[in-house]
């Protein structure tokens, strides 16, 4: 039998604002407990919730880039639940009229043969709320302590439609997600330090089938990669049950990194009763189309309009473009390289090969890269105009890397500079050529590799900075005259 | 003549204080609520010890001593709701009214008893037992605030303030024989009111004339970027307000207040005073308010909902009292069971009834709905007339324990100020005439949307005309 997984996210975004939803409490991370609270984050008796116009010109700034339509009135309702972490017994968020609503966002999905194709999916809301604050079951013994500091900082809730059909999927649209939010500066989308969550509803159908198949909200999703494996673990989990005709139960379940599994945490018969109503301490105002089309024309260049400037101006495929420009800074440091008129192509990679795996190796983030893209460029004019090879280069990044020094004075110090003297390699060759004949009586038998032997020989010969190319060339002219 | 200052009025004893009588005020009052505590249990706290030195006799109140409602927080001061669950809750902060008062160089006195949570028509929900009427010690006097009605009456408090969400201002002003104003929604700042019905409640003064009333709202008005739901409109100066003449208006008695269930006598006395506004110059017309009947019912779905959900946050944790058990649910169970009198648990059941999933669009919703035709009503009127005029309260003060075990009963108790805070609109409570058996009548007059300056003038005249406010209880 063949299934088919629907998955839908709900992503919460922390916006990036200096002070809390609601109050003039600094948003700081990592400050000591309680540090950053007041009388209204706090929920104490008496206190009443001012809007944080920023947050919402942040969200309003999200709700565009998404597509989504921007409500005419700005409405907050009341989410009451009772929970130690929650310090009203009620969470201001939006029920009804989310300040986002039906938009759209693209991803893009590598097809099997190295190509890549798009597909929409629909953004069914996303709408503001204040965050709760956090337990610490460590502190103390036999108790729980609680730091309201991140009570009352604005998040911006995004759902999805259920329109993902894999965890492949999934993770295209968390990484797409993301992209647009840090282009967008409305959050750094740090997961470690909680400024992105995301929970995953996943159910399993038999193929062609179009009632859904009962859902399971899967929490504790710490990376995008764990929001892939999760999936992939509960599509298998539902499929086997489905399999041996069980039913699977709605619940929400937690995933178990270490374990790589996923476990029921509660069931959703037991689930809240939110007793949803509009918060009357937060009179609804019109947003009006103006302010919508003032922050309209702060949006920046976002992600797809890059892709799209990337294939045309610098003749990136599709591919290429969509790495370079899926993180912000790389689009950044690409761009910086490539204006100093080095080739495009050769930039883009550079940087997503060589440079990548160093900057891993160094665990260094692109914008503190100890090679910077005037530097990089530097080299890949060295390639350009025959000063090295391209194998040489390869040696002398990570030297750049360690040494911080240019690439110019490394090839100078080293002695690297390519061989290109035409006489040089044709007497080279000859005694490459003499030494070898079996090599060429091969070639000549139409096995084309044996060339590769005789241009190692050569390269053996000059430790690699005879012009490859040159190397080539010379070699078949003198082959075709034996 | 000689009366002790205690008897002052507000206005008379800023005038005494500014001449540098204010140490003997606070004796005389420290004397009266001494004598008269025991009686009346009007004060949930007070302090004598107070720190004039900062006083300035410039001031607008020029030190003049104050009570308030113990729902109003006082940085520093234990404030409970005169509930058990707030029972050692001591706020960080001022309510904007608080900062406004001391600003205009008032001294607090004491905070004043009042139903719990601001959940009754009678005082006698407070964990701290029932304020007692100074005209009858049998009797109730009114509610929620209760406390500063009484405190008024009875001399023990120069002014008070209190909060009304459905006539807690104006129902034991009526019922006391004082002067309550609720200011149009949005007048004043709510910030540190310690919230029931968060689009009801406002903070108003309870006072001995129309006079204070207006010297008091001239402090308290006014715009609070803390609270969303604050207005911006201008702040007029009240006291010009308080002009003798009431030709130019047009007063509206609304046919479904003057129904079966209207004491006779309160019927009487308020058609009379109606009669001396039209002898005073005033059109008198019959008005209609259809939606009326459903204004209670209205009322205890939508108030009780946002209390519900108002009230979730004395869950033990932050504040307050504690049932420390095991598991959290426990804590919430204990704590709630054991910190909440009977009046609060029944409104937060039906509010969390009213707004449970199934149930949300029949009541909270419809709720709204009929909260809209009602406001709609008052609009209407106002095309007609510039004020209304109605009982503020169906009967006089009632028996301690008469109405206690009858909660639809003590519901109905305010039906006529109910419908102005559905609306949002302003209305005060002066006393128009006592019953046979001496109990004092109030009336209450409703003006459109800040338009508290009409209510003032309409009032004050009246209030000379007739003299009222001069009879005192025998204590």
């Amino acid at each position: 039998m063949s299934y088919e997984s629907v998955i839908g996210l709900e992503v919460h975004v922390q916006l990036g604002t200096k002070s809390k939803l609601f109050c003039p409490c600094s948003t700081e991370f990592g400050a000591e407990p309680n540090r950053h609270t007041c009388p209204v984050c706090l929920g104490w008796p008496g206190s009443l919730p001012v809007l944080n116009e920023e947050a919402l010109r942040l969200a309003i700034k999200v709700g565009l880039a998404l597509n989504c339509h921007i409500a005419e009135r700005l409405k907050f309702d009341r989410k009451n639940y009772f929970y130690p972490d929650l310090p009203k017994a009620y969470q201001i968020s939006q029920y009804d009229m989310p300040v986002n609503s039906k938009g759209w966002l693209m991803i893009q999905m590598r097809d099997e043969n190295g190509g890549v194709h798009q597909k929409k999916i629909g953004i069914t809301r996303a709408h503001l709320e204040e965050d709760a604050g956090k337990l610490l079951h460590e502190e103390v013994p036999d108790g729980t302590l609680v730091d309201y500091n991140r009570a009352g900082i604005p998040l911006l809730e995004i759902v999805s439609e259920p329109d993902l059909s894999s965890p492949e999927e999934a993770y295209e649209y968390l990484v797409s997600l993301k992209a647009i939010l840090q282009y967008l500066e409305v959050s750094d989308c740090d997961m470690e330090k909680g400024r992105l969550r995301c929970d995953a509803n996943v159910s399993v159908r038999k193929s062609g089938e179009v009632k859904l198949g009962t859902k399971t909200e899967i929490k504790n999703l710490n990376s995008f990669r764990a929001v892939q494996k999760a999936l992939a673990y509960e599509i298998r989990r539902q499929t086997e049950i489905l399999d041996s005709k069980g039913r699977v139960v709605q619940e929400t379940r937690l995933w178990n990194e270490d374990r790589g599994q996923t476990f029921s945490m509660r069931s959703k018969e037991e689930a809240h009763d939110y007793r949803y109503f509009p918060e009357p301490d937060l009179v609804p105002f019109t947003i009006s189309r103006q302010t919508v089309e003032d922050i309209r024309r702060t949006l920046p260049e976002l992600p797809a309009e890059r892709v799209e400037r990337f294939k045309k101006d610098y003749g990136l495929g599709e591919y290429d473009a969509l790495v370079l420009v899926q993180d912000r800074k790389s689009a950044h440091y690409y761009e910086e390289c490539v204006r100093e008129k080095v080739s495009p192509k050769m930039a883009s990679n550079w940087i997503q090969s060589e440079l990548m795996a160093l900057l891993k190796l160094h665990k260094a983030a692109i914008e503190n890269s100890p090679v910077g893209p005037k530097d990089l460029a530097g080299l890949i004019r060295l390639i350009e105009n025959n000063t090295i090879s391209g194998k040489i280069a390869k040696d002398v990044l990570p030297i750049m890397f360690e040494t911080r020094k240019s690439a110019e004075d490394i090839i100078k110090e080293k002695n690297w500079v390519q061989v290109t003297d035409t006489r040089l390699i044709e007497e080279i060759a000859d005694r490459i050529l003499a030494a070898n004949p079996q090599s060429v009586a091969t070639f000549k038998a139409g096995k084309k590799q044996a060339l590769g032997h005789l241009v190692g020989q050569i390269m053996k010969e000059t430790q690699g900075k005879a012009n490859p190319k040159l190397v080539n060339e010379i070699l078949l002219k003198k082959i075709a005259k034996s | 003549m000689n009366r002790p200052f205690y008897e002052f009025t507000l206005k008379e004893a800023i005038g005494v204080a500014r001449e540098g009588g204010l140490r003997e005020i606070l004796r005389a009052l420290r004397d009266r609520i001494q004598a008269l505590q025991p009686k009346i249990n009007a004060f949930v706290r007070y302090d004598f010890d107070q720190d004039l030195s900062a006083v300035s006799s410039q001031s607008v109140v020029a030190g003049v001593p104050l009570a308030v409602k113990d729902n109003i927080c006082i940085r520093g001061k234990e404030t409970t709701c005169a509930s058990k669950i707030l029972k050692g809750h001591t706020p960080p902060y001022d309510a904007a009214v608080i900062e406004r008062l001391k600003a205009a160089g008032a001294t607090i006195l004491g905070q004043c008893n009042m139903d719990e949570f601001a959940f009754g028509s009678s005082c006698e929900t407070s964990s701290f037992g029932p304020t007692r009427n100074p005209w009858d010690t049998t009797r109730v006097p009114g509610g929620s605030s209760g406390g500063s009605a009484a405190a008024v009456a009875a001399d023990m408090a120069i002014a008070a303030l209190g909060s009304d969400t459905g006539g807690s201002i104006r129902q034991p002003a009526s019922l006391c024989g004082v002067v309550g104003l609720k200011p149009t929604y949005g007048r004043v700042s709510r910030y540190g009111l310690i919230a029931f019905g968060s689009s009801f409640d406002q903070i108003g003064p309870l006072t001995k004339t129309v006079e204070d009333s207006a010297i008091l709202m001239n402090v308290l008005a006014g715009h609070d970027p803390r609270d969303s739901t604050s207005a911006m409109q201008p702040v007029p100066d009240y006291t010009k307000s308080l002009v003798c003449d009431v030709r130019d208006l047009r007063i509206g008695l609304p046919a479904e207040y003057f129904v079966e269930g209207l004491d006779r006598e309160v019927d009487k006395s308020v058609r009379a005073a109606a009669e001396t506004f039209r002898k005073l110059g005033a059109t008198i017309k019959t008005i209609r308010l259809p939606h009326t009947p459903y204004s209670v019912a209205v009322y205890y779905i939508v108030a009780v909902a946002e209390a519900s959900s108002n009230l979730g946050r004395f869950d033990g944790v932050q504040y307050g009292l504690r049932i420390p058990t095991k598991e959290i649910r426990e804590m919430y169970f204990e704590t709630r069971d054991e910190g909440f009198g009977v009046e609060a648990k029944r409104r937060i059941l039906l509010g969390t009834f009213v707004l449970s999933a199934g149930y949300y669009e029949a009541y909270y919703r419809k709720g709204q709905k009929v909260r809209t035709l009602i406001r709609k009503d008052f609009y209407e009127a106002f095309e007609e007339v510039d004020l209304i005029l109605t009982p503020t309260s169906p009967t006089p003060a009632f028996k301690i324990g008469e109405k206690a075990n009858d909660p639809l009963a003590m519901y109905l108790s305010d039906i006529f100020t109910i419908p102005v805070n559905l609306s949002g609109i302003p209305a005060i409570s002066i006393p128009c005439g006592f019953t046979s058996s001496g109990l004092p009548i109030g009336m209450q007059l409703a003006a459109r949307p800040f338009q508290e300056e009409l209510i003032f003038r309409a009032a004050y005249t009246f209030e000379q005309e007739t003299g009222i406010y001069k009879t005192k209880p025998k204590l």
